[in-house]
């Protein structure tokens, strides 16, 4: 153990700009040389529990366009905050670069300590080399971008009144959750690129002649129709499952403005979409950080007995997940699971049993646990996370168990499987399913459109173990689709035998969105 | 690595703030409702306190598609006593199927805290005092100031100093006084000269651009510029409420507690609205008397009933106080009905004769016992007079109040804003 220096960072729990600058420096030097983070410049930013709130109606950001929702949102959060009913998060943090960490005034020099280490360093390394943030966020630029939005929702407004802007919005927003590239696009060749692709090809052609090709047998030539119906379906991109990408780019009486809102609504959406896939990884990589700079930096005696059990104290309510029967229990708290998972990894890594041995061979034993968590905390988001490294010992710690409940089944819900030999592979891949963006949102697709006929524009749902949409919110949905559409909208909702289980015709309202 | 500390807290608050007036906006209906349900239950004093509103909250719904039904799976932690293949009894068999109710329409109330301001404006949103028809210049208190350009005299306090330095730059500029820079270049150049004869030349030019910088100065008083401000006369139109109320003994503690209410809301809604509105305050038993504010709200009395001698008041009060060529005269007024029968002809040959040719609307207000059972009592004398008047033609409304949850709307019926024909019924 280190001899404790005495050379604390700050006694009690006065905090000022000085020891804020202190605490981040003592902070970087645990976080580089020993855990090997690699993070984004940070900008710590102090501010008031009123601005705060301001935040949490912004989706956290520092500026976004205006819009009523968040109005709603802000005077929904402030009455539960004036009544006691909600605290406020300690800190907020945006992916961007500079990484802006917000912290607020009232917390304690040990809680802004906390707040550093998670937010400044834990989340900002996750933000940085995750492979989904890295793929679909730019950091450098979303603040500008936020900024370009804001202002041009402004102009719009302006331009084309209050209200034509708010219904485009309304209508963009209900669609937020479907205007989502879930797959990295193909990249369009350059024209040499496809000039030298052509060249391949034909070579490889001339080499693999055979006249014999001639003579074997095809498939029945398609009639006329359906190659037009395939034509045109491929010159529409479809099917496609971002539909906000789909109106913005064919939906025929939009103004050039409205396709630039739903391109704004469609960026943000796409910009949240890694956090909502990587909640337990990102809270539980920034707490395992968290915990290890504030463990390290009392040992160095740079924190005091008192201040680190005040850390302790708000540590462990962080991480605290109440068991199913619990009246508190309202899922698995992302902080406690991921936190929980950091922790077993770096068990594995260093001082493994036989069974981990068995199920983790790759990293067992592998001794190098900042490197092992590194190398995760890169390439994987929950759902394959929790599918690779839920071990048998968290399984049986948890005393997970896995609920299959078939409303056709009479006798209630049965038990499927639990933390026995039998069992952690199906509990494990049942809470991996959990997590995966391919079952949390409803798979609707754009199919096609009519486009020798009444233009009706027709969308599929393909339903996922029986659960049909609600039919109230489906309809309303459908409706701001129709409107900016300007055409019929039919739904149809089919299982997976392609079996018609429902079907929804809305047709845009009298006022429509699209003039 | 750099780091930047910044501090936010001083940065202007309520970013939200027009977020939430948009909300408000689209709300408005519904908050508008809400608000007037509230005012119900409370006293009107509170009401203009503002407070706390609930409004559903499917009206202001953002819908997303979402799932429901089907078969379920989900890992839970907390595992006590269950082994594989245990059947467990659903939580709500009772309640029909068990999902979809408590999660999909689940219309949960929302409140929220609406200040004062914006309470008492959706409050009394819409309603105008009808027939504002004589338009009069008041000569004194409807004088505005306004900016009117630029004088060259004035009084210090009103310098514009932009103006004044910007004038004067110009002037300096225009006649070339030499810079600050020039001279200390000079006087260096002074300094190093070697030749004499040089440096005497130079000398004599040095002393030439101090005169010409004595000559002239800086800011002149010719630069001087004073904000000029000019009164303009506004147009206001000039309207006085007469508020009849009757506290004779007939008048139950009921009855008296939903006039003053009655009154209570009309003297904040004149007061809010209308910047220049007289109130004149007449509370009658068998006479009449002017009184203020404080009485007639909190003064307690109580006798017969003559309501003719409230018109004879008013008459009276209109007669020296308010020519009806220059004011826009309204009255209001409040009463269980009750009239000596022998004042029955004058009050009406009162109202027809002297008061209702000078007024522009006269409200009526009659107010009941809490119990159903007035209105199955035969119309009170004063109803049945007014509704022969009424009949006629005259700019006369009336209703009855027998609840204090009838206030508001009835009050909000006698002064909802209308169109221009359509007469108060």
């Amino acid at each position: 153990m280190m001899a404790s220096t005495g050379d604390r960072l700050f006694e009690g729990a006065d905090w000022d700009f000085h020891i804020l600058q202190r605490v981040h420096d003592a902070c970087e030097e645990i976080a580089r040389s020993e855990l090997g983070l690699d993070v984004y410049p940070n900008q710590i930013e102090v501010i008031t529990a009123e601005q705060m709130l301001d935040a949490y109606s912004s989706v956290g950001m520092p500026l976004f366009y205006k819009h009523w929702s968040f109005g709603k949102q802000f005077a929904f959060q402030e009455a539960s905050y004036r009544k006691g009913l909600m605290g406020l998060a300690y800190e907020i943090v945006i992916n961007s670069s500079p990484c802006i960490s917000y912290l607020m005034e009232e917390n304690t020099a040990t809680m802004q300590t906390l707040v550093i280490a998670h937010a400044a360093f834990g989340h900002n390394h996750f933000f940085k080399n995750n492979y989904l943030f890295k793929q679909w966020t730019d950091a450098d630029g979303i603040l500008d971008y936020l900024e370009f939005a804001k202002s041009y929702l402004a102009i719009c407004e302006e331009r084309h009144g209050h209200q034509a802007v708010e219904r485009t919005v309304d209508a963009a927003h209900a669609l937020m959750s479907h205007g989502i590239d879930r797959y990295p696009g193909k990249k369009t060749l350059d024209l040499r690129a496809e000039e030298k692709r052509a060249g391949q090809r034909r070579k490889l052609e001339e080499e693999m002649f055979n006249d014999l090709w001639r003579t074997v047998p095809t498939t029945k030539a398609k009639t006329k129709a359906t190659l037009s119906a395939e034509r045109r379906r491929a010159l529409l991109g479809l099917p496609q499952e971002n539909i906000l990408y789909f109106l913005e780019k064919t939906a025929p009486r939009l103004q050039p403005w409205q396709r630039e809102i739903i391109r704004i609504v469609r960026h943000i959406a796409q910009y949240f979409y890694p956090q909502s896939q990587t909640k337990v990884m990102n809270e539980g990589t920034a707490t395992y950080v968290h915990y290890r700079i504030m463990n390290r930096l009392h040992r160095q005696g740079r924190i005091s007995d008192g201040n680190f059990i005040e850390f302790l104290q708000s540590h462990t309510n962080v991480v605290f997940q109440p068991e199913f029967d619990d009246r508190r229990f309202s899922g698995f708290n992302p902080y406690a699971l991921g936190f929980a998972m950091m922790q077993d990894i770096e068990r594995i890594v260093s001082n493994p049993e036989d069974e981990d041995r068995e199920w983790f061979p790759d990293i067992a034993g592998k001794g190098d646990v900042e490197g092992v968590l590194r190398e995760i905390w890169s390439n994987y988001r929950d759902e394959s996370f929790i599918g690779q490294f839920l071990s048998p010992a968290l399984i049986r710690r948890f005393r997970m168990f896995h609920l299959h409940d078939d409303p056709a089944e009479s006798a209630g819900i049965k038990v499927d499987a639990i933390h026995d030999e039998r069992g952690y592979r199906r509990v494990r891949r049942e809470l991996s399913r959990q997590y995966d963006v391919g079952f949390i949102d409803a798979n609707i697709e754009v199919v096609d459109v009519d486009l020798d006929g009444d233009r009706r524009l027709m969308l599929r749902h393909t339903t996922v173990k029986d659960a049909q949409l609600n039919e109230t919110d489906a309809r309303r949905v459908l409706q701001h689709l129709a409107d900016l559409w300007s055409y019929d909208v039919v739904l149809t909702e089919v299982d997976g035998t392609d079996k018609v289980l429902k079907e929804y015709v809305v047709s845009p309202r009298a006022a429509a969105v699209a003039a | 690595m750099v780091i930047h500390i910044v501090d936010r807290r001083l940065n202007p608050g309520s970013k939200s703030l027009e977020n939430r007036q948009r909300f408000l906006r689209r709300a408005k209906a519904l908050v508008q409702g809400a608000v007037k349900k509230s005012s119900q239950d409370r006293d009107i004093k509170d009401v203009l306190e503002g407070g706390e509103v609930t409004i559903p909250l499917d009206g202001m719904d953002e819908p997303r598609f979402r799932r429901e039904g089907g078969t379920r799976d989900m890992v839970l932690p907390g595992n006590k006593k269950f082994v594989e293949g245990d059947w467990l009894p659903r939580p709500n068999q009772s309640g029909g199927k068990g999902s979809g109710a408590g999660e999909g329409d689940s219309e949960d109330a929302f409140r929220f805290v609406l200040s004062r301001d914006e309470f008492v404006d959706l409050f009394l949103d819409d309603l105008e005092l009808p027939d504002l028809a004589k338009r009069k210049l008041a000569e004194t208190e409807s004088e505005g100031i306004q900016r009117a350009g630029y004088a060259t005299s004035g009084s210090p306090a009103n310098i514009s100093i932009s103006r004044t330095v910007s004038r004067a730059l110009a002037r300096r500029v225009a006649l070339r006084r030499p810079r600050q820079e020039d001279i200390a270049a000079l006087e260096e150049e002074i300094a190093n000269c070697e030749d004499e004869a040089r440096r005497a030349e130079l000398l004599a030019l040095l002393e030439a651009l101090k005169a010409k910088v004595k000559r002239i100065p800086f800011i002149d008083p010719i630069d001087i510029r004073y904000r000029r401000f000019e009164t303009v006369p506004k147009p206001v139109a000039q309207a006085v409420m007469f508020c009849l109320m009757d506290v004779s003994g007939s008048m139950s503690e009921h009855m008296k507690d939903l006039a003053k209410r009655f009154y209570m809301l009309l003297y904040v809604f004149l007061k809010r609205r209308y910047k220049h509105v007289e109130i004149v305050f007449i509370r009658h038993t068998d006479r009449a008397e002017e009184v203020d504010e404080e009485t007639f709200f909190h003064g307690p009395a109580s006798g017969g009933t003559l309501v003719s001698s409230a018109l004879v008041a008013m008459h009276e009060i209109v007669r020296t106080r308010f020519r009806p060529a220059d004011w826009n005269i309204y009255a209001a007024q409040a009463s269980d009905g009750d009239n000596m029968t022998s004042d029955s002809a004058l009050t009406g040959h009162l109202l027809t004769d002297k008061i209702l040719p000078v007024c522009q609307f006269f409200a009526y207000l009659e107010v009941g016992e809490a119990a159903n059972y007035t209105f199955d009592m035969p119309d009170s004398s004063l109803w049945t007079l007014y509704e022969r008047l009424r009949n006629d033609g005259v700019p006369l409304s009336m209703r009855k109040v027998s609840e204090r949850g009838e206030i508001f709307p009835v009050f909000q019926d006698l002064f909802k804003r209308r169109g221009k024909q359509e007469r108060v019924a």
